[in-house]
């Protein structure tokens, strides 16, 4: 398959064996910026880590390209709704990055009500020489002023200031799932479980909705709306997907109201795999549009599929994350691990596909060989360095030396945030409170 | 007049999380045999239980996960839709075979009533000066079944005033049809006839409304309103 990682351990936040993890440093969100420059993270604490690569140095080969904090910042906090005396989570649920279009970065960060536009720049250097100030910045007494001076920037330590520039409030009435920002870099969407809105990234006061299902008769409720993306390229196109498994493509040129979609991607079911759980399992968990725009990658409880925007009956391919579980559905519905919500994302050329597992695998599948590949994203599996040794998951029957069985593993560790460079191989893995960042082996030999 | 109930503090809410999570996370033990096997004795009823527990942890939340509970009553209906044919069910699982019973659950289910909850509490959001929201009653589970993890907060018997008409339509016997009588003891209020097993979450309301007398009609009113603490309710009938 050509990918060996080396890894790189980076913890968010050291976790001390024995000592309990602190719900708040649970990692809810990766994304990378679109040079990958640039790594955000967001946790259930409200708090948002962005992670810089640091350019590669001859002098320092060996590190090339590690990432390393730029700054954190306290996004959002827990906040209460008093007309209806509800809690509202600081978890930042989505980050979504801006193009860049000057010096400064930019970035959409929601929790489940609220969104906002964060803008990160730097500040390196710091004018010295002031004429009525002298340099603890009190006033000089105007007496020893003799002569004036032209003011000098002179260099500092580079300090990253993080401000809020917009706040994009009371917008929707329930949970936010997801946000997409338009390729006319002017407007993004928010999606709950019934609406979507469209906002301009300029504007806070208002939003246009345009794509509401939420019934007449709550009591006819049977479908939400799981997660939604724009098209990478159009900016009239975007997808919505549903718990009922299937994807609706909606043209905002068609209506004001996209209510009505212009393709429903939908795979009829599989009478051989038909349980009381077949609509869980078919829920879509998240859907991206690969870079070039054609495919659209859906994730399901067992499954990843790549849909072809042309074709609406059934995806073009599908692959099977971890269908040994599709026996333990009963007790994983029990447990509610059936409900988790897995990601996917596309490598850069779109020619591999990855997605997280349980017991901090990931799995990783080549669309062009067909070969699949299972990793572990574990302290003792990510020494500097090491390259990362394929697992395998054994269901009975022949069992090799470290195989781990199906009734061994750890549904607590699951890996539902995965992130993928946009031009090299480089990933970046959420397990629970750990951030991993792996890199190609084969990419860092060439340097 | 602020509602009791279902308002409560996220910090209790999570407590109370916690402690059901303590008392049944068994299935987390990796060594639990029923984590381990394939499950093959499980019965559409043993889901159905199952399901019915899930909705009402569910809707134990202050605000429920939409998706989870959309998720969880379809699945509830998809095994009701199996169950609702068989003649033949195993005596020990509990016997909402007819019908009428599983279309009164499906009708008045927790989850329906729970998102017109969901519903009025956005449409009340709107309106200005408003303090509570509606609380409609939740139906307490299947007929004929103790179903565990009934909360009392869900129980609890809060009526809104007259700012939306919509729950008064039914007139006054429509306001009984969905009260929770687990509170109350299962022999005073034992439905009359029609082969029922009793059960304290059978809908006396609608049998027991044309017996009602004034008096008793004054006491529940006050208890609703929360001016009367919980008591014996007084004999049904005479």
């Amino acid at each position: 398959m050509g990918l060996l990682f080396l890894s790189k351990h980076l913890p968010v936040k050291e976790s001390q064996p024995g000592v309990p993890k602190t719900p708040a440093d649970i990692i809810s969100t990766v994304e990378f910026n679109h040079t990958g420059e640039l790594l955000a993270t967001g946790d259930k604490g409200g708090r948002v880590v962005i992670f810089q690569r640091e350019p590669e140095s001859k002098n320092a080969p060996h590190s090339q390209g590690e990432y390393d904090v730029y700054s954190t910042f306290q996004s959002h906090e827990p906040e209460f709704d008093y007309l209806k005396s509800l809690e509202i989570e600081e978890k930042i649920n989505k980050i979504k990055w801006l193009p860049q279009q000057n010096a400064a970065h930019s970035l959409l960060s929601t929790n489940d009500k609220t969104i906002k536009l964060w803008k990160i720049t730097e500040r390196d250097k710091r004018p010295e020489g002031y004429n009525l100030k002298d340099e603890e910045g009190k006033l000089k007494d105007l007496s020893t002023v003799t002569s004036l001076q032209v003011p000098v920037l002179k260099p500092m330590d580079l300090m990253v200031e993080v401000s809020p520039r917009r706040i994009f409030a009371n917008g929707h009435t329930y949970h936010i799932n997801s946000i997409s920002v338009n390729s006319d870099c002017e407007t993004y969407m928010s999606a709950d479980d019934l609406r979507i809105n469209l906002w301009h990234l300029a504007i806070t006061d208002r939003s246009f909705n345009i794509v509401d299902i939420k019934p007449a008769n709550m009591e006819d409720l049977t479908e939400v709306i799981t997660a939604s993306e724009f098209h990478p390229h159009h900016c009239n196109l975007f997808v919505y997907s549903s718990s009922k498994g299937s994807l609706r493509l909606c043209d905002m040129r068609a209506a004001a109201l996209c209510d009505k979609h212009s393709k429903l991607f939908e795979e009829p079911e599989d009478p051989s795999n038909r349980s009381f759980f077949s609509e869980i399992i078919s829920s879509v968990s998240d859907v991206k549009f690969s870079h070039s725009g054609r495919y659209m990658l859906t994730r399901d409880y067992l499954t990843v599929k790549v849909w072809d925007l042309n074709m609406e009956a059934r995806p073009i391919e599908t692959y099977q994350v971890h269908d040994y579980l599709r026996s333990k559905l009963c007790s994983l519905y029990e447990n509610d691990c059936i409900f988790d919500k897995f990601e996917c994302a596309w490598n850069g050329s779109d020619s591999v596909i990855m997605t997280g597992a349980y017991n901090n695998f990931f799995r990783m599948f080549d669309r062009n060989t067909k070969r699949d590949v299972t990793l572990e994203a574990s302290r003792e599996s990510s020494k500097p360095r090491a390259v990362l040794k394929p697992r395998r998951v054994c269901v009975g029957g022949k069992r090799r030396r470290d195989d781990i069985s199906v009734d061994s593993l750890d549904f607590t560790k699951k890996i539902l945030h995965t992130a993928w460079h946009p031009a090299e191989n480089i990933i970046a893995i959420a397990a629970t409170n750990n951030l991993y960042i792996f890199q190609d082996k084969v990419n860092s030999d060439m340097h | 007049m602020l509602s009791k109930g279902l308002k409560r503090k996220r910090e209790e809410e999570e407590e109370e999380e916690k402690e059901s999570l303590a008392v049944d996370a068994w299935w987390l033990d990796p060594g639990h045999p029923a984590v381990t096997q394939a499950s093959p004795a499980v019965t559409s009823s043993s889901l159905f239980d199952l399901s019915v527990l899930k909705l009402h942890h569910s809707l134990r939340q202050s605000e429920p996960d939409l998706r989870h509970l959309v998720l969880v009553v379809n699945t509830l209906r998809r095994i009701q839709a199996s169950m609702a044919p068989t003649a033949a069910l195993p005596p020990v699982s509990n016997p909402p075979a007819a019908p009428s019973m599983a279309d009164n659950l499906l009708a008045s289910s927790d989850a329906a009533l729970s998102a017109s909850m969901a519903s009025l509490l956005e449409d009340l959001s709107h309106i200005e000066g408003l303090s509570q929201a509606p609380q409609p009653l939740a139906d307490e589970g299947p007929p004929g079944r103790t179903v565990g993890g009934t909360p009392p907060g869900l129980g609890a018997l809060d009526l809104l005033g007259p700012a939306t008409g919509c729950l008064l339509d039914d007139g006054l016997e429509g306001l009984f049809e969905d009260i929770d009588t687990s509170m109350y003891d299962s022999e005073l209020w034992a439905p009359t006839s029609e082969g029922l097993k009793p059960s304290p979450e059978e809908e006396p309301g609608k049998e027991e409304a044309p017996e009602l007398d004034e008096a008793e009609l004054d006491y529940l009113m006050d208890v609703l309103v929360g001016t009367q603490a919980l008591e014996r309710p007084p004999g049904p009938g005479r």
